[in-house]
């Protein structure tokens, strides 16, 4: 008994250990969007190049001496600091008053990026960082070893604390940093130069998720997989302590953390005859505390409900029905398609299946963002849970990949109608979050479930037998279905169903007062499109033969959001458009260089600070000139 | 029989109390107004009645049954139409559809997955908007339209329920005065035609006098006042309220 007491504390200080940094980056992200209401989605890529600037300044500045210890971490925060700034002036100084979407693509096209630099400047491997001079022993405690540097950790997150609280309180910038927050009317009264108070914050935040990369150095090694990781840890602090509360975010990280150490230290307990393996859970937990917080008190534990309604609807253009040319038009272009691998390109081949998927994926993601106003952050997840269902009924059932397909979309409608219930509960940046964190929620439970998904490995195998072995009757299957699901969903749109979802979206409050129940009918939307997302998943895991956790993961939906982004969410056919597009690039810049994250990146952030009101903006305006 | 009675209804937000015991009825065909200076608590009354807020405690009979604290959506559907003091159209929608959407809804058909939506229903909400003046701009978005054609539709599309009981906060808002009168003669006259009992309120007391039945008048949450507009207009104690709060209102008498 009193092992797991000293296994407990000393996980306990793990996590105070852990919460520190944590509480670094979510606090800058905090700030950030208190301030200029950006969802900083390169937050996590901040974090890294902290980590990686640390490696690199400290082993310049001399690993073994305090000086170059400290002064590499401190130049490394610093420096990140000024990337922010850049960052600041160069990009999202256009879009402060662009959608809501398109911040968010920019940040993202900064995650490409900055991940490329990384990759370009440090290469792939992990790189393990170097020890705190002085600090490189442990303590005992209850006769467990504990560092001493995380030691000074835990003492780091509530400095940090105090720091920020004194800045923001203390202070004649506090006062402004507060008013932005808090009320925006009061910051114009004030007479403040809003251009330098913007950049000053993202100084400031920037610098804060450097430091906290930094101060990891001695703890995780320095890799490129960072970046998502540590943003989704951070949207979820942020979620949890309330968006733009500082203390929030402190409080959130502390209960993260130590809820993640706690089931780190339960470890396996058998319980009425069953063992519960509490060290898997960690993966779950903070995601399922976010889920928990954001169902009882949506604005978070210290949060205030802000005004966040700048949904895509306000100013979507009408959806007209298509004219009649556009289904002749698109069935050419299908027969066209179907037409294009009888040339016996292989090559061509996996590709146009791949569109062809994506396609479908995208436009399934569409439905609930434009018509629905739903920003789903983690769409993957009905996709993935659509290839596992696949798979597993394919490879345990023993039954015809026929078969398998339709588990596909039953799997993704099932899993959409049960993350859906809670979702439409919320609405603008919460609800991304919390589709976020049921898609992490998912992959965790995937990733981890040896038994059943193969776990890391993933599934192999997948080869249907029968009329869909030959690869050009699976592309025309293929290309029927997505074709067929895309033909639905946009039929959807344009019918009664896809009146009261706009309707829901532009104005709840009359859809409700013309007798439209406005959650169950974007409850029903996520049903739709998690289903859709889910046959994508089917058709994509007969394709590959195999699938892994990936298939599910945040960059998969990132993916998706960059599809329907890149084709604008305004209109129907865009994100058919964007899918293609972006698969193809992603192709064919891959299989040029490997530096093809960093030139989507920058053609992302052209397209957005070229049309900072989006595409639909900027077509309405040629219109208006001409 | 009354179509509407209100009793003991109350509402704080907090420690404001914006509603304090007001009841009253409406009638079928009956067209009455509500006024009150800023802040007297019009909006919360409708937000009550048409299920927007649950009420602190009160009841709503509507035809005898008691509405008090359902969905908004499930008294839309007992024949309750309303239009919002700061109008709330689907702006991403054409006029049209506007319309549209509210008959589907009321149809049942919502949940329609494929039939087009654009010809269902199409007929009757252009008869809706002839019906509000708006026949001619049915196809141009909501979001381009001036502020005084908006609240038409809003008339338009609170009327494709087939009220019993039409709920207008502010209706001519933004009108220029003539279009003010007009539109409220053309609710006063579908009122009494088709036997809708209409609750309104409005900051013009000439738009008021000229076609309420009956006028209530609330200050500071409570009703001070109730009766015909002579009645009213003559009332010492919503003189010296209207004149405290420093609205004018026109002298025809
Ligand atoms: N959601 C709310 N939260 C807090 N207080 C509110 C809320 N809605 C209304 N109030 C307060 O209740 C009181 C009544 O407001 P209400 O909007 O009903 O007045 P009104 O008569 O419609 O005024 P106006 O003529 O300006 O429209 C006011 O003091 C207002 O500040
Ligand atoms: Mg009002």
């Amino acid at each position: 008994m009193s092992d797991l007491f000293a296994d407990i504390l000393i996980q306990f200080l793990n996590g105070l250990a852990g919460a520190s940094s944590l509480f670094l980056v979510a606090a800058g992200l905090s700030l950030i969007f208190g301030v200029t209401r950006i969802v900083n989605f390169a937050h996590g890529a901040l974090f890294m190049l902290g980590l990686y600037l640390a490696w690199s300044l400290i082993d310049l500045f001399g690993r073994s001496t305090l000086l170059g210890f400290w002064g590499g971490v401190l130049a490394a925060a610093l420096c990140v600091g000024a990337i922010g700034v850049v960052i600041e002036i160069v990009v999202l100084r256009r879009i402060y008053k662009a959608p809501e979407l398109f911040q968010l693509l920019a940040t993202f096209a900064l995650v490409l990026i900055i991940k490329d630099a990384v990759l370009f400047f440090w290469g792939a491997e992990e790189l393990l960082g170097p020890r705190a001079p002085g600090l490189r022993g442990a303590v005992e405690i209850f006769g467990r070893r504990f560092p001493e540097y995380d030691l000074l950790l835990i003492a780091a997150g509530p400095l940090v604390l105090g720091l920020l609280w004194l800045l923001l309180h203390r202070t004649r910038y506090g006062i402004f940093v507060r008013a932005a927050t808090q009320d925006r009317e009061m910051l114009a009264a004030l007479g403040t130069d809003e251009r330098r108070l913007f950049t000053s914050v993202f100084f400031l935040g920037a610098f804060l998720a450097g430091l906290g990369g930094a101060l990891q150095i001695p703890r995780e090694p320095a890799q490129l997989s960072l970046d998502l990781a540590v943003i989704s840890d951070a949207f979820v602090v942020v979620v949890v302590g309330g968006m733009g509360s500082i203390g929030g975010a402190f409080l959130a990280a502390l209960l993260i953390a130590q809820a993640k150490a706690l089931c780190i230290a339960l470890g396996d307990v058998s319980m009425f005859g069953t063992v519960v393996s509490f060290s898997k859970l960690t993966l779950v937990v903070e995601f399922a505390i976010m889920a928990a917080v954001l169902v009882l008190r949506p604005w978070g534990l210290l949060g205030k409900p802000l005004a966040l309604a700048r949904g895509a609807g306000a100013s979507a253009a009408p959806l007209d029905p298509p004219g009649p040319l556009f289904w002749p038009a698109s069935f050419v272009v299908l027969v066209l398609l179907a037409l294009a691998p009888l040339g016996g390109d292989r090559y061509l081949l996996v590709l146009m299946g791949d569109i062809a998927v994506f396609a479908l994926f995208a436009v399934s993601l569409h439905f609930l963002m434009g018509p629905g106003g739903l920003v789903s952050f983690g769409h993957a997840a009905y996709f993935g849970l659509g290839s596992y269902a696949a798979a597993l009924v394919f490879l345990r059932l023993d039954l015809p990949a026929e078969a398998a397909l339709l588990a596909a979309p039953l799997a993704g409608g099932a899993a959409a109608l049960l993350f859906g219930w809670f979702c439409v509960r919320l609405s603008g940046v919460y609800l991304a979050m919390l589709t976020l964190a049921f898609a992490q929620i998912a992959w965790s439970v995937v990733f981890q479930w040896n038994d059943a998904t193969g776990g890391s490995n993933g599934l192999i195998g997948l080869w249907p037998a029968g009329a869909l072995k030959d690869r050009t009757l699976y592309f025309w299957a293929t290309l029927v279905l997505c074709a067929g699901g895309i033909f639905f969903l946009w039929r959807t749109v344009h019918a009664p169903f896809g009146l009261a979802l706009r309707a829901a979206r532009d104005q709840p409050m009359r859809a409700e007062a013309v007798g439209i129940d406005t959650r169950r009918v974007q409850w029903v939307a996520f049903a739709l499109s998690g289903a859709f997302a889910g046959l994508a998943g089917g058709l994509f895991a007969f394709a590959k033969g195999s699938i892994s956790p990936d298939t599910l993961g945040v960059a998969r939906s990132v993916d998706g959001l960059a599809m329907v982004l890149l084709g604008g969410v305004q209109t129907l056919t865009g994100p058919v458009l964007g899918a293609a597009v972006f698969t193809w690039l992603q192709d064919e810049i891959a299989r040029n260089t490997e530096y093809w994250r960093a030139i989507l990146g920058f053609a992302i952030l052209a397209l957005v600070l070229a049309f900072p009101h989006g595409l639909g903006g900027a077509l309405k305006r040629l219109r208006g000139a001409a | 029989m009354t179509l509407l009675v209100a009793h003991g209804l109350r509402k704080a937000f907090g420690g404001v109390e914006a509603v304090v015991d007001v009841g009253f009825a409406v009638a079928p065909g009956e067209v009455v107004a509500l006024i009150g200076p800023n802040g007297a608590g019009k909006s919360t009354c409708f937000n009550m009645l048409n299920g927007q807020l649950a009420p602190d405690g009160g009841t709503i009979r509507l035809g005898g049954e008691n509405i008090a604290g359902r969905p908004p959506r499930a008294i839309a559907r007992l024949g309750v139409g309303r239009t919002f003091q700061i109008t709330a159209t689907f702006a991403s929608m054409r006029v049209r559809e506007n319309v549209q959407a509210a008959l589907q809804s009321f149809a049942g058909k919502s949940y329609g997955l494929w039939r087009s939506a654009d010809t269902l229903y199409r007929d009757e909400a252009l008869a809706l908007l002839a019906r509000v003046g708006m026949e001619d701009q049915a196809e141009r978005p909501c979001g381009t339209l001036a502020y005084g054609d908006l609240k038409r539709v809003e008339l338009a599309v609170a009327l494709a329920g087939r009220p019993r009981l039409l709920l207008m906060d502010e209706p001519t808002a933004g009108m220029a005065p003539v279009e003010r009168l007009a539109l409220m003669a053309l609710t006063a006259s579908l009122a009494r035609r088709e036997q809708i009992g209409v609750l309104f309120t409005e900051h013009d007391m000439d738009t008021v006098f000229a076609h309420a039945d009956r006028i209530l008048v609330l200050d500071r949450g409570r009703l001070i006042a109730e009766g015909s507009p002579d009645a009213v207009r003559n009332d010492p104690t919503v003189r010296r309220v209207y004149l405290g709060a420093g609205t004018m209102y026109g002298e025809q008498a």
